[in-house]
């Protein structure tokens, strides 16, 4: 079994994916220099500079241009180089994109993949630490998921270029090196639409996403370790949701705490805590909290720890519910 | 002949029809094709009638007229096959429509129906672009991806001076002058974008000139002349073909009518400035041009314009007959499969009255 980290799990992904002719790649620098996270890296020498293309740097561009493509028939794999840099490319994604299948009454669609690199914790430059999912979440006729192993990052992005719609695949970049693991045995794709029971438990359910999976763990291994039964759920897919996992979660543990980097106000955990008193409500024995980052900009690198949501806020609030 | 057309494009505005129907520099046209398009811009502009009226009538929502811009409309879609895209935005009816895009669903996308989107099979135009300018760059990618499987197919999107000002454009131009793909941005300087003059679009003296800095070639032509708009397509399509790349056209036309139903031209611009252009009628010429050749005459055109009429009063009851989608239609077609929650949703549409 070869450990990978992130980034190749998701190379080798794109590496199979390239097998199909209709796949064609896109991006700033994703060519030559495999771009800025290495992610592209070798795919232009094995696969030329016609399907591996360097673009010039416009992300409404790239985005219109594999719309077209989509529609003439290719299956084009866009990468926007960070997810501060994805909203000149919002207009095409959101008039274009998302809209054609229902415009055109399944006449004309754009199968294609969108891949976002996100989020802060890398002391990155101004724009460079963006957790905007919410965003592309709200926006009727997009699939959103989100990847935070090895192992659902290649069997996601397989199943992003089997759907028919177009999906929005974002990869947190401070689990690009970070995260290690295999790959799927089988290369199987991971259903789009489902969750991922990570651990089971019967106390309390952590449901996360994509980066603070790491800092969600770790908070559930500390809980575990003081005798509480902890359920944490990486949702993986933010749409379509796995509704019925969440809330078949909160029914059996009455404790629910959701945790993502992005900003509270329209963040996706009101969405998540909406479903489950929705369908959960007379069986939570608390309410249902949230731990996010806050509703600033965030904040540049020498400040960026007092933004990202820690172990330690996230056992504050595990606490709070555990009271109750 | 393409070479000769060349040179007068290069030199300045291309014409081959004046406005009192003669044809200039020496060029013969070919009388049955020309009937063709006169046959077309007539039907067009019966058309655009009945819609206005339909929409003064309230059975359409709101329309964006295109009188005065038949010549661009049918000269720009002439030269292409089947094989070809149009990528074409709302003020392009009569182009759909002479590609092969029914009256039937051009009138539904204004009744206010999705089902208008959706052309047969073997058309290759998309919906009309609504909003300004993001479509442009869609003919590059389907250009583009012809190139890429080997195709020799084309794509050409219309768009207004208007469109022009979009960073959108910018993009667009860019990628295909540096993909080289076989795209044609023709554009119908029709010379207001709503409320706004031409002149406070752009600095530059042209639209045209614009494709030099992309690093293709850019022309103009008399847009109120359907041969002289056709030349220049067929060359720029011939051009495209051959794997030589890109053309912007510059097709120099008038809005006769206001932006759309909703605005009032009279606050913003001088009905002599319409007066004159009342002049370059795009119709008139040619029907001067086919009386002169003895082609032409009051029977046939009384007999030309019946079956427009017909075709498009036939084409309003069909699509008058659909009946309005039901409250859970309107989720059918936001994926290939409905999610989960757009099932419970439809659901609750058929419990829960609006």
């Amino acid at each position: 079994m070869t450990e990978v980290n992130l980034a190749q799990a998701i190379n080798s992904a794109l590496d199979r994916a390239l097998e199909d002719p209709r796949v064609v790649l896109l991006g700033e620098d994703i060519g030559q220099t495999g771009g800025v996270f290495r992610v592209t890296d070798g795919l232009m020498e094995k696969y030329g500079a016609e399907r591996v293309i360097d673009t010039p740097v416009a992300e409404s561009g790239i985005v219109g241009a594999a719309f077209g493509m989509a529609i003439a028939g290719l299956l084009p794999i866009v990468e926007m180089q960070f997810m501060g840099f994805s909203y000149p490319a919002y207009d095409q994604i959101i008039s274009h994109v998302a809209r054609i299948r229902h415009r055109s009454r399944h006449r004309f669609t754009a199968p294609m993949v969108i891949r976002i690199p996100y989020g802060a914790g890398i002391g990155a430059s101004e724009h460079h630490s963006e957790s905007t999912e919410a965003i592309y979440a709200h926006i009727p006729g997009l699939k959103v998921v989100v990847c935070s192993t090895p192992d659902n990052a290649y069997g996601l992005l397989s199943a992003a270029l089997e759907d028919p719609d177009p999906v929005i695949f974002l990869e947190p970049i401070r689990l690009y090196r970070a995260a290690r693991g295999a790959l799927p045995e089988d290369g199987d794709p991971t259903p789009i639409g489902s969750a991922r029971l990570e651990r089971k438990g019967s106390d309390l359910s952590l449901i996360s996403y994509g980066a603070m999976m790491r800092e969600t763990t770790a908070a559930a291994d500390r809980l575990e370790a003081e005798g509480v039964s902890v359920e944490v759920i990486d949702l993986q897919s933010l749409v379509p949701i796995d509704a019925d996992c969440l809330v078949a979660s909160a029914r059996k543990t009455g404790r629910v705490v959701v945790i993502h980097e992005a900003p509270s106000t329209g963040g996706f955990g009101g969405e998540v805590a909406a479903r489950i008193q929705e369908q959960a409500l007379f069986y939570l024995r608390a309410p249902v909290l949230r731990v996010t980052g806050w509703d600033v900009v965030v904040p540049l690198r020498q400040a960026e720890h007092h933004y990202l949501p820690s172990v330690e806020r996230i056992l504050s609030a595990a606490y709070t519910v555990l009271e109750d | 002949m393409l070479q000769q057309l060349a040179c007068q494009i290069m030199s300045g505005l291309l014409q081959i029809l004046s406005p009192d129907g003669r044809t200039v520099n020496g060029t013969q046209p070919q009388v049955s094709t020309v009937i063709r398009r006169y046959e077309a811009m007539i039907e067009s502009r019966l058309y655009d009638r009945k819609a206005s009226a339909l929409q003064r009538q309230g059975r359409l929502a709101t329309y964006a007229s295109y009188a005065g811009q038949e010549a661009c409309q049918i000269g720009a879609v002439a030269p292409l096959s089947r094989r070809d895209w149009l990528v074409a935005s709302y003020r392009d009816a009569a182009a759909m429509r002479f590609f092969g895009y029914p009256w039937k669903n051009l009138l539904l996308t204004r009744i206010g129906d999705e089902r208008g989107g959706c052309p047969p099979e073997g058309v290759n135009a998309l919906p009309p672009s609504i909003t300004v300018g993001g479509h442009m760059i869609h003919a590059v990618g389907i250009a583009w991806a012809e190139i890429l499987q080997g195709g020799d197919a084309v794509a050409l999107t219309m768009f207004g001076d208007g469109a022009t000002s979009e960073g959108d454009f910018h993009e667009a131009m860019n990628f295909a002058g540096v993909y080289r793909t076989p795209t044609i941005f023709f554009c119908q300087n029709n010379g207001w974008a709503i409320s706004m003059p031409r002149s406070r679009q752009t600095a530059s003296p042209t639209i045209a000139q614009k494709a030099e800095a992309y690093g293709f070639g850019g022309v103009m032509v008399d847009g109120n002349d359907v041969l002289a708009v056709e030349a220049a397509v067929s060359e720029a399509v011939g051009r495209a073909r051959s794997g030589q790349g890109p053309t912007l056209i510059e097709a120099i036309t008038y809005r006769m009518n206001a932006h759309t139903t909703t605005d009032d031209p009279r606050r913003y611009r001088d009905n002599q400035e319409v007066e004159e252009w009342q002049k370059r009628d795009p119709l008139e010429r040619v029907r001067l041009w086919l009386v002169d050749q003895g082609a032409w005459d009051e029977a046939r055109q009384a007999e030309a314009e019946r079956k427009a009429t017909e075709r498009i009063e036939a084409a309003v009851q069909e699509a008058e007959a659909i009946p309005p989608f039901t409250a859970t239609e309107i989720f059918d077609a936001m994926y290939a499969t409905p999610t989960g929650a757009l099932l419970d949703q439809r659901r609750r549409a058929q419990v829960e009255r609006p």
